[in-house]
């Protein structure tokens, strides 16, 4: 089947979210659509979905205008999407919900389950998925349950696939099987429509790269264009990917966790045993598969999550039993991996979120006072300083877009005082040039003396700050590397294969800082 | 995190809305914007101020109709449309209007009093025979009437700021009520003191039970409205049961307590002719102190992000489970402060029936006033006018005084449903989401 956009574009009020983009694609081909957050990839694959209608433009199926005034229609036409957030209902099986919206029923009136398992073991088979079609959603690892998202478009003959951010939510082997299965949708002429904004991705996959920008075309590139050309077109000036930065000089031990144990209300352990330090001015990468204690780590160290046993010490001063607050004063300063739901109020203002673990010291307060001159005097400096794109200190900070809404928070954490800079994930969900300023920003704290631990599970981003990697897998250090191990080991230490590392890294790692700069 | 299927224009998420609103005050306080353009913004993007109005001019239109259409002489007259179709409209239209003048005259202005004024010989006669004192009665009963809902409005709007819904002013303003009465009748002291102490009496006596409130919901997570509704209860039985008991008028079998002294009473502002009392003062100065805890201190910082978004305020240090307690303390007090209004105020003496509708009437202020200490005291005004003017039309106009809790019911109903507002004036949907996150995410 050969689908074209011709010349489509939506407006959202005085927005133009697609500005006449044109785009094509050919059977059995992948066709990547690139572009920052906000460039209008989403938008256009609502309108080829159905979900949106044009205000001009059409949409051309083997030469043929066609109208898709909802999803079903473009169902019908052979179009499928896989959403960026899944739509599964997480308490029925696979099987359920690749059914859902069109059951069949036998003769007798009740649903024919049968026919719907033996649908998804096919396809499962036949692109090599291994998905099992009786097991609940909710139980699946989000790469299986992407899967199953796929077999719902393919069941109901998708010939064009769109996937809308596939592998924001996959670990790295997730990722390597979507490949390969996008591989074999290809190989057996199923066309598939790449969104993304990951560059390496985009061109490890890619047949053609169709390049967005504030809801335009850009221009359409092969994949052989080289990364620093891409992030050009994407960002409209050029963009420096490699952080550079100079060898660590480490200074004192500032984070000393000896023998963490954490464990959550079910009495779940998820950090177990754990021992590492950071000495101030290096830059230590936690790098692992999500979900292996990461997040009941940093939430540990912050004191919102009680510690079972072990000890938290920052400049040799037990933190292991304080408050958060107790923590922030004492100079931790911490980027949440999930800024909406723990770093921002987003219904207050960019200058309140800017004093929002700050507001009860001078000079924003005096007793219970607010100091409201003072705090709009900072919002004014902060936003000028971190460079903050908002209409003013007083629009809620909730209308940012997620870069400026990461700026918000750092500018807030490293306008404190602080030795110790905690940052889980913290360019998760952000455009090139956000990325490229937050690792600057990073960086620069380090060179400063703070100590730095990055918990991230984007191996690009822990290569590119760290200076020292240590891995997690399922609550224990399983290694600690300098910065030039090879990715391949990484990742067999992020699947816990070489556990008796752990052994090493109980050891304090001094030597391996030292070791630690290179690349 | 990226791109959302986008309902509207992109730069407009949801949870922008609220903060909009919350912020104009900040805001013209910073003198960044006139207040001119502020006006001309919240008319043209049908913001919620807008919507409030319109809501309220609505549940006029449509409490005049229902009026009009019960109105047993005016049915007989639709009866006759068709020998004469003039009659009935204007009939129905006579029995509307009349109602809502009689309800004005009630409750603001009364043309009548002024004439009756000027019929006498001198002024001074005037003064001493109460010709003037009719003239501001009506104002006067507004206030009267609007000062327990102001209060108990507060005890629901301040919490509703810390995320919490405040169910129980009911069985708070009975905790003050206990207190004060007995404080006031079981206790000599010196004429000042003993007033003071009532009305201190009133607050603590509803602090602890917003304290309960709010160390039941700390400690054991226990939901707020679940608590207050039961203690609601708990409080209504506790009542009957002093009132027929230790705190029963001497001589009496029914339900009442006796009367406090007369040092306990809160002083008439404008002589004795007028109820309007200093519990007025005190509820007006309750908004002021809410709304300077709110905006301008640092409890007030943490109430508000603990409202909007307890997880961030956790991350941030804040202390979510003290505030709890504290602002349902504070919310409790004022509910407390709302019975010593109502007991010293005017009443005198303590029954089981006069916790009236207090609780639930300050539900419906709050949500009127959008949870805000200005337009709580708006909203309060306007619902004391309403049952002050109340009496009076249904004496002249025969109109059942029902209707005006109609009335309330349907401000509340349109204001809740701002999308049904802005569909009927064909408002522009735009920043208004204040209103709608007020409805649903309190009951959430």
């Amino acid at each position: 089947m050969e689908l074209e956009l011709k010349g489509i574009t939506k407006r959202f009020g005085s927005l133009v979210a697609n500005d006449r983009i044109d785009l094509s694609v050919s059977p059995g081909q992948v066709h990547a659509l690139l572009g920052e957050n906000g460039a209008g990839k989403t938008t256009l694959m609502n309108v080829l979905y159905g979900l949106l209608q044009p205000d001009e433009g059409e949409i051309l199926i083997d030469g043929k205008s066609v109208q898709f005034n909802s999803p079903k229609d473009a169902i019908a036409a052979g179009i499928g999407m896989v959403h960026q957030h899944f739509m599964l209902v997480p308490v029925f099986t696979v099987a359920e919900n690749v059914t859902l919206g069109m059951e069949e029923t036998r003769p007798s009136g009740l649903l024919d389950r049968r026919k719907a398992r033996r649908d998804v073991r096919e396809l499962s088979r036949r692109y090599g998925l291994a998905v099992d079609p009786d097991a609940l959603v909710e139980n699946l690892p989000v790469g299986i349950q992407q899967r199953g998202e796929i077999i719902k478009a393919l069941v109901r003959e998708a010939s064009v696939l769109i996937l809308d951010e596939p592998t924001a939510v996959l670990t790295p082997a997730e990722t390597d099987d979507l490949f390969r299965i996008i591989g074999q949708l290809k190989a057996a002429g199923t066309s598939i429509v790449f969104i993304s904004h990951k560059l390496k991705e985009v061109q490890a996959i890619a047949d053609t790269i169709t390049v967005l920008r504030r809801g335009a075309t850009v221009g359409e590139k092969p994949p052989s264009a080289t990364e620093d050309e891409l992030a050009a077109m994407m960002v409209g000036r050029s963009v420096q990917l490699t952080v550079s930065k100079e060898a660590a000089r480490p200074g004192d031990v500032v984070l000393d966790v000896e023998d963490l144990t954490v464990a959550d209300e079910t009495g779940r352990v998820w950090v177990n045993g754990m021992s590492f330090q950071v000495r101030g001015g290096e830059i230590l990468g936690l790098a692992g598969v999500q979900g292996n204690g990461q997040t009941e780590l940093t939430e540990a160290l912050l004191g919102l999550r009680p510690i079972a046993s072990g000890h938290v010490r920052l400049n040799g001063r037990d933190l292991t039993h304080s408050t958060p607050r107790q923590r922030l004063h004492a100079g931790v300063a911490y980027i949440p991996e999930d800024r909406q739901e723990d770093g921002l109020v987003s219904a207050f203002s960019v200058a309140d979120n800017m004093i929002l673990d700050n507001y009860d010291r001078p000079p924003f307060s005096s007793g219970i006072n607010l100091d409201l001159g003072a705090i709009a005097s900072n919002a004014a400096e902060r936003v000028q300083e971190f460079d903050v794109r908002t209409q003013s200190a007083d629009t809620p900070v909730g209308m940012l877009s997620g870069g400026n809404q990461q700026k918000v928070i750092l500018a807030r954490e490293l306008g404190r005082e602080h030795k110790l800079l905690v940052a889980s994930q913290p360019t998760r969900g952000l455009d090139v040039g956000s990325i490229e300023f937050v690792h600057r920003r990073i960086v620069r704290q380090r060179d400063h003396g703070v100590a730095v631990l990055i918990v991230s599970s984007e191996l690009d981003e822990i290569y590119a700050l760290a200076d020292r990697i240590a891995v997690m897998y399922e609550g224990r250090i399983t290694g600690v590397r300098p910065p030039s191990v090879p990715v391949e080991e990484l990742g067999l230490l992020m699947a816990g294969s070489e556990v008796h590392g752990a052994a090493q890294a109980q050891a304090p790692a001094a030597e391996q800082a030292g070791a630690g700069e290179s690349s | 995190m990226s791109e959302q299927v986008p309902p509207g224009p992109p730069e407009s998420p949801a949870s922008g809305g609220p903060a909009t609103a919350t912020k104009q005050e900040v805001k013209s306080e910073a003198g960044r914007r006139s207040f001119g353009s502020i006006l001309r913004e919240s008319i043209l993007e049908g913001n919620s101020v807008t919507v409030i109005f319109l809501a309220i001019f609505t549940a006029i239109v449509i409490g005049g109709l229902l009026n009009a259409f019960t109105n047993t002489t005016v049915l007989h007259a639709w009866g006759n449309l068709f020998s004469a179709p003039g009659a009935a409209i204007a009939k129905a239209w006579d029995t509307a209007i009349g109602a809502y003048v009689a309800l004005f005259e009630g409750s603001i202005f009364n043309p009548h009093t002024v004439a009756a004024l000027f019929q006498q010989a001198s002024f001074s006669t005037a003064i001493h025979d109460g010709y003037l004192g009719a003239v501001f009665n009506p104002l006067s009963e507004t206030c009267v009437q609007a000062t327990p809902l102001l209060l108990a409005g507060l005890a629901v709007a301040l919490p509703y700021q810390a995320g919490m819904f405040n169910i129980g002013a009911q069985s708070q303003f009975i905790g003050g009520a206990i207190l004060a009465t007995y404080l006031g009748y079981g206790v000599s002291l010196p004429p000042v003191v003993h007033l003071i102490a009532c009305v201190l009496g009133g607050f603590v006596g509803g602090a602890a039970l917003g304290w309960v409130v709010g160390e039941l919901k700390a400690r054991t997570g226990a939901h707020e409205v679940i608590t207050t509704i039961m203690l609601n209860y708990i409080m209504v039985y506790l009542l009957s049961f002093l009132l027929g008991n230790v705190m029963q008028r001497p001589g009496r079998t029914d339900l009442i307590s006796p009367f406090i002294a007369g040092d306990a009473h809160l002083p008439h502002l404008f002589g004795s002719t007028l109820r309007i009392n200093a519990g007025f003062l005190v509820a007006l100065a309750c908004a002021f102190g809410v709304w300077w805890l709110l905006y301008r201190t640092t409890p007030g910082f943490e109430f508000r992000a603990i409202g909007k978004n307890p997880s961030a305020a956790r991350v941030a240090g804040m202390n979510v489970e003290r505030s709890w307690v504290l602002v349902m303390l504070i919310a409790g007090g004022l509910a407390g402060l709302a019975a010593s209004a109502v007991i010293q105020g005017t009443e005198s003496s303590l029954n089981f029936q006069s916790y009236g509708t207090y609780g639930f009437d300050a539900i419906t202020v709050a949500l009127l006033g959008l949870g805000r200490p200005l337009g709580v005291v708006l909203a309060a005004l306007l619902f004391g006018a309403f049952h002050a003017g109340a009496p009076l039309m249904q004496a002249q106009t025969s109109t059942p005084v029902d209707i005006v809790g109609v009335l309330e019911a349907l401000i509340v109903l349109f204001v809740a449903a701002p999308p049904l507002v802005r569909a009927i004036y064909r408002l522009r949907a735009a920043r208004a989401a204040g209103v709608a996150g007020l409805s649903g995410r309190g009951l959430a």
